[in-house]
């Protein structure tokens, strides 16, 4: 049972990940990445990280995702014709590195690979992230919060028209016009 | 009970993806689509990890990767709505301000 969940999961996710580069409307790339991150999150509550996956779907499917959209609409596109002349290179060496990975992970069986789950922890899931998050890891949650931060500024910043753009452009009409 | 194998197995499919889509997709919201998709290949395999290993450390490492996701986007789309002010385009090909 456990293994038809997951390869439900699996299968879903590797396909909507392949048709996020396929597909050439950038609408619906985003659309697949929906649907792959909810499946993700399917994939953390069988892996019993049901915070995780709540996480995931406000965040990645609430937040980050509707701004791609917002974008991708604000920006009018039309679809993309064709793809990078680089593709024989880039799928050679994605092959290449793929198959490494599966042969090294599957022939070669690492310790932890045969592990059986060892304990479901007594204590809530949200209740163990939190209190690891908030003693061990406090000082990277700060930092966390000044990476959003100086992100955030960066964004208004870079997407503020008049503040780049517009006194160069001024400076350049008055160094035409004079 | 699944091995731990498998979730790398298709941790990996989708970082491969994700790869690919970065060298071959001219369309830069595209390329940051797929930078989301490594981002998420790892994180499943730190949910994966932290389950196998009882470890609560890897489901809080999760956090850091989607504040830097978060970040990442912000201030990718930023830069694209500058460059498409900048050259009413999107495809990469026409940014190619650092070449000589």
């Amino acid at each position: 049972m456990s293994y038809l969940v997951f390869f439900y999961l699996a299968t879903v996710i590797a396909v909507t990940a392949v048709l996020v580069v396929l597909l050439r409307n950038p609408i619906y790339s985003a659309l697949s990445l929906l649907v792959l991150f909810f499946h993700v999150a399917g994939l953390y509550v069988t892996l019993h990280a049901e915070f995780l996956a709540a996480v995931q779907i406000l965040v990645y499917a609430g937040a980050i995702l509707v701004l791609y959209l917002f974008v991708v609409m604000l920006l009018n596109l039309k679809a993309e014709d064709r793809y990078h002349n680089q593709l024989p290179v880039a799928a050679f060496l994605g092959l290449m590195a793929l198959t490494e990975v599966i042969l090294l992970v599957l022939h070669r069986g690492s310790p932890v690979a045969s592990t059986e789950e060892f304990a479901v922890s007594s204590t809530g899931n949200t209740e163990s992230i939190g209190e690891v998050l908030y003693s061990q890891y406090l000082f990277p949650f700060e930092i966390a919060s000044l990476v959003l931060l100086v992100a955030m500024i960066g964004a208004i910043i870079l997407a503020k028209k008049d503040l780049l753009t517009g006194p160069s452009d001024k400076d350049h009409r008055e160094t035409a016009s004079t | 009970m699944i091995p731990l194998s498998y979730y790398i197995v298709l941790s990996a499919i989708v970082f491969v993806t994700g790869l690919v889509g970065v060298l071959i997709r001219r369309n830069i919201i595209i390329i940051l689509l797929s930078v989301e998709l490594m981002l998420n290949a790892t994180n499943i395999n730190f949910v994966a990890f932290s389950h196998y290993l009882d470890n609560v450390a890897g489901q809080v490492f999760v956090f850091f990767t989607l504040t830097v996701a978060a970040a990442e986007v912000a201030v990718g789309l930023a830069i694209i709505i500058a460059l498409y002010r900048a050259k009413t385009s999107i495809n990469v090909d026409d940014f190619s301000l650092l070449r000589w």
